[in-house]
């Protein structure tokens, strides 16, 4: 498989605090990758230098170099627009606009340019079905997204983010504020998603890591302890630590 | 004392503390109410104001009090909401910001008559605006852009992170996120500051003694061209407010009902500030209901 992700030597400072220590990695197109590792140990933080997010948080400084099919993320003459167009995002709560559930995926496309009904129309169509959530919603479309269950709003973002058509997919912890059956859903969707985009996953749940992705790379205080398939990892893991941490002995 | 009594004794202070409160508030209001509205009619609402014989009534004042409001709102507004989006969104955590920060606070707490002399003192003296409406406007700004910028600013920071962090992530310019997002979802907030700022601002005599002035010219109801002298709409003619001329009848009033007529400017004065106010939560709510899609 061809990365498409390729981190080198990067170190990130939230002011004095060494976040991310000397992390490189290349992370394989269409594929699910999870990030494990207990609170605090920088997987999120790592989720988030894909698309900047970390831009906004003041205070954090970054050297070494992240770069998506080649390019470097946080060159000169890169526009983080664009970079966040094509590496959607799924955050942990889900976080629908207040607003219908047409409007909530109508509104990337929108802001981009698109005016054409017939167009956005279709648009919505496809990334709820893309979504797995068409079939649930398709004769309400005009509700307010804040009326649809926990499990529903965050397929709900999930279709907001594949409006914009990205290739990547990051999801930070998508599951861990819904039930074991939207979790499952999710998980299933996140399979069908894996054949026509890139996924990189957080999970504080080591069964979800086991369960849908392809590689797993296990984080600690900063630094990348293990990475490697998945099976390999959860099943005869090379770092004592990583042996530890997957059999319950901390974390 | 068992912490069960003392629990009651504590909501029992409570409850009077709030009563005490209503009752005042009951008390003056329908005392106001009580003395002025006998004295309201159409008549009194639309006749000029009689120096030195009964009969007179606010019709002008109660249109220069509108109509300045509506010059203050012009030039309020957009400053006031400028300057939160760049408090709240742009605005770096340093000193300079600080400082602004600190500014704003003190002019919030300005005595209004001193806003009233710098009023004087620039707009009317320095700029050559003469006691008008236009001085008026704008030392009611200086008066009211605070409060405008912090209700902005307040409004945009209860918008929670994770709405913000939506758009950003769908690839939304900043500005986007806050003019397609951020922006609709504190406009309740804004929008409610933005009337009790106008209630204040419909109230408020001090500031304007000096700036729009104590006298209202003949006024030729006929005519709307801002451009004549005679026009209501001119903003450059000199215009008594209803608070201000609360004020003069009660200071100076000749006429034989000033009394009367005292009491039934403060009784209009009243109402149309409660209608602010109840209006601001009305429309506030309603637009929420219309931008969020919600029943």
């Amino acid at each position: 498989m061809q990365a498409l992700i390729e981190i080198d030597r990067l170190n990130l400072f939230y002011g004095t605090f060494h976040a991310l220590k000397n992390i490189s990695m290349k992370i394989p197109e269409k594929a699910i990758t999870a990030f494990i590792g207990p609170s605090g140990c920088g997987k999120s933080t790592l989720l988030r230098t894909l698309n900047r997010m970390n831009d906004m948080i003041p205070g954090t400084q970054i050297d070494g170099t992240v770069s998506i099919a080649g390019a470097d993320i946080y060159g000169k003459d890169i526009d983080v627009e664009t970079l966040r167009k094509k590496v959607g995002m799924v955050f942990q709560q889900p976080n629908p606009f207040p607003k219908s559930i047409y409007d909530n995926v109508a509104y990337g496309p929108r802001l981009h340019g698109i005016t054409s009904r017939q167009k956005l129309d279709e648009i919505v169509e496809n990334s709820l079905r893309g979504a797995a959530l068409w079939n649930e919603v398709k004769d309400h479309l005009k509700r307010s997204a804040f009326s649809l269950s926990g499990g529903q709003q965050q397929r709900l973002c999930i279709a907001r983010a594949l409006a914009v058509e990205p290739d990547i997919l990051l999801m930070d912890e998508a599951t861990s504020a819904l039930d074991p059956i939207s979790t499952l859903k999710i998980e299933e969707l996140a399979q069908e998603l894996k054949e026509r985009y890139t996924i990189v996953m957080v999970t504080h749940n080591m069964h979800q890591a086991a369960r849908v992705s392809n590689q797993t790379v296990f984080f600690l205080n900063g630094e990348v302890v293990e990475y490697s398939e998945t099976e390999k990892l959860f099943s005869n893991p090379e770092d004592q630590r990583t042996e530890d941490y997957i059999s319950g002995r901390f974390g | 004392m068992s912490a069960k009594t003392a629990d009651r004794i504590a909501l029992s202070v409570i409850i009077a503390v709030a009563g005490i409160i209503m009752l005042v508030l009951a008390a003056l209001l329908g005392y106001l109410l009580y003395r002025g509205l006998s004295h309201v009619s159409w008549h009194f609402l639309t006749s000029v104001p009689q120096p030195f014989r009964k009969g007179g009534g606010i019709g002008p004042q109660l249109f220069n009090s509108l109509f300045l409001l509506v010059l203050t709102m012009i030039i309020t507004i957009p400053l006031g909401i400028g300057a939160g989006i760049y408090m709240s969104e742009y605005a770096k955590p340093n000193r300079l910001t600080n400082f602004i920060r600190l500014v704003v606070e003190v002019l919030s707490s300005f005595p209004s008559i001193v806003v009233g002399l710098f009023g004087l003192l620039v707009f009317v003296n320095l700029f050559h605006l003469k006691y008008s409406l236009a001085a008026g406007a704008l030392a009611l700004t200086v008066f009211n852009l605070p409060l405008m910028v912090r209700v902005t600013e307040q409004a945009l920071r209860s918008v929670p992170q994770s709405q913000k962090e939506a758009g950003l992530a769908l690839g939304l310019s900043r500005w986007k996120t806050i003019r397609s997002i951020m922006l609709p979802m504190a406009f309740p907030a804004i929008m409610t500051g933005t009337i009790l700022a106008a209630g204040r601002v419909f109230g408020e005599a001090a500031a304007l003694l000096f700036t729009a002035g104590m006298t209202t010219p003949r006024l030729d109801f006929t005519d709307w061209n801002p451009f004549h002298s005679t026009s209501p709409l001119n903003p450059f003619r000199p215009a008594e407010t209803l608070a201000v001329h609360i004020w003069k009848i009660n200071a100076e009033g000749r006429a034989p009902d000033a009394p009367e007529i005292a009491a039934g400017a403060s009784a209009v004065l009243i109402i149309i500030v409660l209608l602010f106010n109840f209006g601001a939560r009305a429309l506030g709510r309603a637009i929420y209901r219309k931008f969020t899609a919600t029943k």
